[in-house]
């Protein structure tokens, strides 16, 4: 650190000037900051593989990790096996995804608007929101079936309850002067509900949905683990079986650019949707 | 001390009652809280009434009466010889805060009652007049601007318009400018003075304010809490229109010592 240098004054009419301290990770961009950690990691990484301190069936190298990367590239770019099984898992992705913002809105506006939902509906939500979700993954199967249904079910099982408890908090977010000045200018019930209390909520809504985003992915591929079926999870699964570790690692990977493209569309629709609404980046909801 | 109002000096003539409450009282049944009894009050065409009183004294109770958001326990409630029974187009209100929506521009905001009562279309037919009383208030240019484009006292001034958009016959003012700085607060209050004049409108005002209750008011109703009562009705007599000068003139400082003393007397603020 920079110690902040202070001119001595020589007598009193000087003026007094000094350098503020500047801490040296503020004048780092970011993009350097993130390549450092990224080559740390490699490096280690690298390090301990290299030096045969782990088996390769447990870590592959680095190389080994991009090697294989390349090949599942070229068979999705080709349109491989992989490729089919990738687009299962986001076709479970966008339906369950589909679902759970159908389901968890309608929930958020039944506990979040009407004294019945909020009384006799929430405290239900509450309990089952608290259950581990995954659980219920065999029971799902043994409703839908092997195939993409029961992925499906349980993807937006995990996703509808942060949905609900977004557009939920997002009603309640209005204060009192908006709901007194809407009451003073005759607004229905419904207007209230349309014209203010829906779109001051917007910030929640959409962090439910950020959410709910990580969760249909966790979903689907959890789905996939336990219930079978030819999506890109069983792919994973089965390669770990094979001890193909490498294939495992690009199989995640590809499968993260998959969460990110989710995560970036509802981010692109809240900026777009909820213009007004300034978001610090990295902050928690974000 | 001069402590009598004297009748020297009286603006214009009262013009017709526009909003009457009598015998009005409130208890909460939750409580059982006398949060009002018997307030009788009488607003004439084209003047400004001002209630003052600590926190408790049933202020808040009585603006909700008179903007029809809750009903009395007893007592008549009358604006335009029409009994207050729910909200009505004739009540303009403004809040503490400026309450804009920050998705819809300052024109969209103004015209946002017009939206509320008559629909889409008769809201865009309204934008005229939005720009109008956007010009009466000093924002012009500002149509499209949104609300967090805005400072604490332009947004004040939008809602000013938004308030006036449905030619109200009262505006029902909650501490409008309690959130702002000294100097915007004293400049807004003049501001407010010269559109009501403007406008001939009705105004009644609540503050904590006593000097702000004073610069801007031809009545002050001074309010006690438990039960909340109208303590007394003082008649300001200093000459309009009103300007920040005035506040240093020793008539105006008999006056905001007077309710400060009745303010005083018993409870604390």
């Amino acid at each position: 650190m920079n110690d902040a240098r202070i001119k001595q004054p020589k007598d009193m009419a000087e003026d007094t000037v000094w350098v503020q301290e500047i801490s040296l990770i503020d004048s780092i961009p970011r993009w350097i900051a993130m390549s450092f950690v990224f080559a740390v990691f490699i490096g280690v990484w690298q390090l301990v593989t290299g030096l045969g301190l782990v088996s390769p069936i447990i870590l592959p190298t680095p190389w080994e990790t991009l090697e294989d990367m390349i090949f599942v590239g070229k068979n999705l770019i080709a349109g491989g096996y992989l490729l089919k099984a990738l687009w299962i898992t986001i076709l479970e992705v966008i339906y369950g995804f589909a679902l759970a913002i159908t389901i968890g809105f309608s929930l958020g506006v039944l506990v979040g608007e009407t004294a019945f939902g909020e009384k006799a509906v929430m405290p239900y939500l509450v309990a089952i929101d608290t259950m581990p979700k995954v659980a219920f993954a065999p029971l799902f199967v043994a409703w839908l079936g092997f195939g993409i249904e029961s992925k499906v079910a349980l993807a937006a099982f995990i996703a509808t309850f942060p949905i609900v408890v977004g557009t939920a908090a997002g009603l309640h977010a209005a204060d009192e002067n908006a709901r007194m000045l809407f009451k003073t200018m005759g607004a229905s019930r419904l207007q209230t509900l349309i014209k203010m209390k829906l779109p001051t909520g917007l910030p929640q809504i959409f962090t439910g949905l950020k959410i709910g985003a990580v969760g249909v992915m966790a979903g689907a591929i959890t789905g996939e683990f336990l219930g079978g079926g030819r999506g890109f999870g069983e792919q994973i699964r089965m390669a770990a079986s094979q001890l193909n570790t490498p294939r495992v690692f690009s199989l995640i990977l590809y499968l993260s650019l998959v969460g990110l493209a989710l995560y970036a569309l509802v981010t692109f629709a809240q900026r777009k949707v909820v213009f007004w609404h300034k978001e610090q980046v990295g902050s928690a909801d974000g | 001390m001069n402590t009598e109002p004297s009748s020297e000096i009286i603006g214009a003539p009262l013009g017709a009652p526009v909003y009457e409450l009598a015998n009005v009282s409130k208890t909460y049944a939750r409580n059982r809280v006398v949060a009002l009894q018997d307030v009788n009050l009488t607003l004439h065409k084209g003047s400004f009434s001002s209630v003052i009183g600590s926190s408790g004294c049933g202020k808040s109770t009585l603006l909700k009466i008179m903007a029809g958001l809750i009903p009395p326990t007893k007592g008549r409630v009358i604006l335009q010889g029409q009994p207050v029974k729910g909200a009505r187009r004739d009540i303009g209100m403004m809040f503490q805060q400026a309450t804009l929506f920050p998705w819809k521009t300052a024109v969209e905001n103004i015209v946002l009652p017009i939206e509320i009562r008559d629909g889409k279309a008769a809201a865009m037919k309204a934008f005229d007049k939005a720009h109008d009383l956007l010009d009466v208030v000093g924002l012009k240019g500002f149509e499209n601007v949104y609300p967090n484009e805005l400072s604490g006292g332009m947004a004040q001034r939008a809602s000013i318009c938004r308030m006036l958009i449905t030619e109200p016959a009262i505006l029902l003012l909650d501490e409008p400018f309690s959130a702002l700085d000294e100097l915007s607060r004293d400049m807004m209050n003049m501001e407010l003075q010269r559109i009501c004049r403007e406008q001939d409108a009705t105004a009644f005002l609540v503050t904590h304010s006593i000097q702000e209750a004073v610069i801007l008011s031809d009545d002050i109703y001074v309010m006690k809490p438990r039960p909340g009562r109208v303590a007394e009705i003082i008649d300001v007599d200093l000459p309009r229109p009103r300007t920040l000068n005035m506040m240093t003139t020793p008539k105006f400082g008999a006056i905001v010592d007077r309710i400060r003393r009745l303010l005083d007397k018993g409870e604390d603020m």
